[in-house]
């Protein structure tokens, strides 16, 4: 069974493609990227995610070669490529404004880059015909890039990058102009075309559910250093640090001060009150007795009950304030005791109208002692 | 009403003073030399009746055209306008490119300052523009002066009154008609085009041949003609900077107008001079709606 | 950022020498003490003197503003009506002819605008003076002054004039209260547009213009057909002069008001 799953970065035998060693950028004052060391293997699909500003896209324009680290080093493939410009890197990029060509065809505008190597005539149409094929454009090959749609220039883009192709491609936001729903059935064709060719991918995003989606391997960013690295299972239910919790989809925080109980901590989170208690911590987070800590819990994880469960580790009494109803799932803002605000959500598998809690009721919140992950607070 | 009122006044105008007189012009390049007032035949005699509407269309004939072709001062004086506005487009084109291109390539915060350097020779007088190289290329001029004090020629250049002279005076007058157009073109360039030429496997140089360079095509088409079309028809600078062997058309139309008084052969020479233009007219206008589309 | 190259950076430069050092020059040397215009013989203001005492250069630069005055407002008041029916009027009638018009005399060579407007002017019997050069000079300034209030009226919003007139404004009203105040400024550079093309102007003026009333530039042709003349330079410092301060102070003035603009946006972002 173990070796079905695809993660080389589990194996210490694996090299990787990529790495980053101690890479550092500056633009003048401002560091872009702080110090980073991070290892990228061969048919990843690996996603950079973080808000605007947060150093991603520096991050890749330092792998295309548009930029040079400051201090540090980068190896593709074990070479370092401090010398090497982008047009002789194995490296292609798909650019967040497409930037296809105006005055060439789309057919022109694949070939590009393989006319650059001077392969023969044959091999070169046969090649972009096979872009063609994979990409679903054989029919638009004689069009500017300004007679096709948004999603065909998307497709377009892609195919020029992975002509050539290179051992990785960069996609910057490659999904960012389009609509949701394109988007969507966008991201499946890009994992689709990732895995028919094994090219290993690096995707830059500022959307969670993207990266969730696509990727192997995600890597949480936030000013210039890189937060998390983990499968898109683990960054969610394990993440590492309340900003990647509060990152990535919704969270409840519990402040409070840990104190070793058993197999687990119990946690003083308001006077008063009886401690929560938690058998899961963050990655390597081994609180001291009193230290402050953040308590993480999934709104989907929250119950809500009109009595009060039995047998259940963690129970506290609420009022609901506010419901959202959200069609599939409805959100229950529920203020506990002492003025906390939880989010409790539950499937909507009922009808509406038999809903059976509404505002102000008074409602018991519960949660298992697995439920939450305990952080550095 | 009122819309009917706005279009009347400049529409009213534009038919009197611009075309009658083109219409004038076009009828007395089809009337005789005679010597009267006003000094041609034959005249519109309305008060004569029909007779006098068939006597003047009968008198309406296309000999001056055929006197253009056949005294070669015409024939050639419209060649070798076309040569050095052909010639002097092309050096506008080879100094302007790379000015524009620098413009465009320049830290963003200077590009204001450059625009306006470019601007501002242009709104001075164009007079004074030509003027100032008299000066400068004369025989006992600044340049030789110049070249002289450093020893690099021991005879005064003979640059004033020769065609060299003319193209000067053309590209330096008419340069901002042809950076503005192709910086525009430039400046509108996304950068990560030429990144993605970059990434393809293109070197700084072939990114440029390939991308920059085509992209910037319509910038160049348009400059062109704003130069050409302008230095076809030029007076001022042949006339302060030409010597009498350099024709242009323009000013032997003037000099046919006031120095030989032959109205109706000039107006010929102007008629045949706006045919020649049409062709360049009409090609700018196909660009430039050729650029608009493409900018939708 | 990238900084400038080696190529780009002389390309540059040399180009603005080309663009300025004969125009200096001609500055440095309207200062010269001697009549020999090529040789430096000391510094001196006497041929701006002189040309304070040049009665027939005085009449013309007069006769020159006073048409250029005239002339570019007309220009303006028929250009911007010209502006708003090729924007606004749609169909009509003869479109075609007047767009035409409108467009053919920024590509004429002036030898013949200014020939067919002198065969006009004789035909009618109109003697030539400041009134057929204004009306020359109107004719093809307007042209310019519609092109450039047109391509701002092309980016109005009409729903503020919908507006002035759903609130109860009449067209007239709507477009002095609304519409105007907004595309003033392209309005104001029109009109400077035209007056500097009607001072500037030699060609079209040498055939509209008679005996009684000369142009500055007319004058100004006729004295440098015979040569480089140390007065000559001095009239153009101070043309150039006042070309420079003016362009100059306008393009502060409009930069200054964008930015003034933007920090008030800015601030207003902010509140």
């Amino acid at each position: 069974m173990e070796q079905h799953v695809f993660a080389p970065w589990l194996n210490p035998d694996e090299k990787p493609l990529i790495q980053f060693k101690g890479v550092t950028k500056r633009f003048g004052d401002f560091t872009a990227i702080d110090n980073q060391t991070l290892d990228i293997y061969a048919k990843e699909f690996f996603a950079l995610l973080g808000p605007s500003g947060c150093g991603k896209t520096t991050m890749m324009r330092i792998l295309a070669g548009f930029e040079q680290p400051t201090e540090g080093q980068i190896l593709i493939g074990g070479k370092d490529m401090r010398a090497i410009p982008p047009n002789e890197r194995p490296v292609n990029m798909m650019f967040q404004s497409y930037a296809l060509f105006p005055h060439l065809t789309v057919w022109e505008n694949i070939a590009f880059g393989l006319k650059r190597e001077g392969i023969p005539k044959d091999q070169l149409n046969a090649r972009v015909e096979e872009m063609l094929r994979l990409t679903r454009l054989a029919k638009f090959a004689k069009r500017k890039p300004h007679q096709i749609s948004g999603g065909q220039r998307q497709r377009v883009a892609l195919a020029r990058s992975l002509a050539k192709a290179p051992k990785l491609l960069l996609l910057d936001e490659p999904l960012g102009a389009l609509d949701k729903k394109l988007r969507q059935e966008t991201q499946f064709e890009l994992m689709d075309i990732q895995e028919k060719t094994g090219t290993t991918f690096v995707i830059v995003t500022h959307d969670q559910e993207e990266a969730m989606t696509v990727a192997s391997r995600v890597a949480v960013m936030d000013e210039g250093r890189i937060i998390q690295v983990a499968t898109p299972a683990d960054i969610y239910e394990a993440p590492s640090s309340v900003y990647v919790a509060d990152f990535i989809g919704d969270v409840n925080i519990i402040q409070g001060t840990a104190l070793k109980a058993g197999d687990g901590y119990d946690i003083a989170w308001a006077e008063g009150r009886a401690p929560l208690h938690s058998k899961r911590e963050g990655d390597g987070f081994s609180p001291t007795n009193g230290a402050s800590v953040a308590l993480a819990i999934r709104p989907e994880k929250v119950s809500i009950s009109a009595e009060q469960p039995s047998g259940v580790t963690n129970a506290v009494k609420g009022r609901i304030i506010d419901i959202a109803y959200l069609g599939n799932l409805s959100t229950y803002h529920v203020e506990l005791e002492g003025g906390q605000m939880i989010k409790a959500q539950t499937a909507n598998t009922r009808r509406l109208s038999r809903r059976s809690y509404t505002w102000e009721d008074e409602v018991w919140v519960s949660w298992t002692d697995t439920a939450a992950v305990l952080l550095e607070g | 009403m009122r819309k009917f009122a706005l279009i009347a006044l400049p529409y009213t105008w534009l038919v009197l003073l611009f075309f009658v007189p083109f219409l004038i012009v076009l009828k007395i390049s089809l009337s005789d030399l005679a010597l009267a007032r006003p000094p041609y035949a034959p005249q519109l005699d309305l008060s004569a009746g029909w007779q006098g509407i068939k006597d003047f269309f009968g008198g309406l004939d296309f000999e001056n055209f055929i006197w253009l072709t056949t005294d070669d001062l015409y024939w050639k004086a419209y060649l070798s306008s076309l040569k050095i506005a052909v010639i002097s487009t092309l050096l506008t084109l080879m100094v302007g490119y790379p000015m524009a291109y620098g413009m465009a390539k320049a830290p963003e915060e200077w590009r204001p300052a450059m625009m306006m350097l470019v601007i501002l020779p242009f709104s001075t007088s164009f007079l004074i523009r030509v003027y100032s190289w008299m000066g400068i290329l004369s025989t006992e001029g600044y340049l030789n002066q110049f070249l002289l004090g450093l020893g690099l020629i021991s005879e005064p250049l003979m640059i004033l009154n020769t065609p060299v002279a003319v193209y000067i005076g053309i590209v330096y007058t008419y340069l901002p008609f042809m950076i503005l157009p192709i910086y525009a073109a430039l400046d509108k360039l996304d950068g990560s085009l030429l990144e993605a030429a970059e990434d393809l496997g293109c070197s700084r140089f072939t990114a440029f041949w390939l991308v920059t360079f085509p992209l910037s095509r319509s910038g160049m088409i348009a400059g062109c003609f704003l130069v050409f079309i302008p230095a076809l028809g030029e007076f001022v600078i042949p006339s302060l900077l030409g010597g009498s062997e350099t024709l242009m058309i323009g000013k032997v139309l003037y000099e046919e107008f006031f120095n030989n008084r032959d109205w109706p052969v000039a107006s010929a020479v102007a008629v045949v001079l706006l045919l020649i233009l049409i062709i360049p007219i009409v090609l700018f206008q196909r660009n430039q709606q050729k650029e608009r589309e493409a900018g939708q | 950022m990238r900084r400038m190259s080696w190529f780009n950076a002389t390309s540059l430069t040399l180009g603005f020498v080309f663009l300025y050092l004969p125009m200096l020059i001609l500055v440095i040397f309207s200062f010269n003490a001697s009549k020999l215009v090529t040789i430096w013989a000391g510094f001196s203001t006497k041929w701006y003197g002189e040309l304070m005492r040049n009665e027939a250069f005085l009449d013309a630069a007069w006769v020159t503003a006073k048409v250029a005055v005239a002339s570019s407002t007309l220009a303006t008041v028929l250009g911007t009506m010209a502006a708003l029916v090729l924007v606004r009027a749609g169909r009509f009638p003869g479109r075609t002819l007047f767009s035409g018009m409108i467009y053919a005399p920024l590509v004429m060579p002036e030898v013949i605008t200014g020939l067919s407007l002198l065969l006009l002017f004789i035909g009618i019997g109109l003697d030539r003076g400041v009134l057929t050069i204004v009306l020359a000079h109107t004719t093809f300034s307007m042209c310019y002054v519609s092109v450039v209030v047109s391509s701002r009226l092309v980016t109005f919003d009409d729903s503020l004039e919908e507006a002035a007139l759903d609130l109860g404004c009449s067209r007239l009203e709507a477009f002095l209260l609304v519409t105007l105040p907004i595309i003033a400024p392209a309005v104001i550079s029109g009109w400077l547009l035209a007056f500097t093309l009607s001072l500037d102007d030699l060609v079209i003026a040498s055939f509209t213009a008679g005996p009684s009333a000369t142009t500055l530039p007319i004058k100004v042709f006729s004295a440098v057909r015979l040569g480089v003349s140390p007065e000559i330079n001095a009239l153009s410092t101070i043309m150039i002069t006042i070309v420079a301060v003016g362009v100059i102070t306008a393009s502060l003035v409009s930069k200054r008001a964008a930015v003034k603009r933007r920090n008030e946006e800015q601030a207003a972002g902010r509140a």
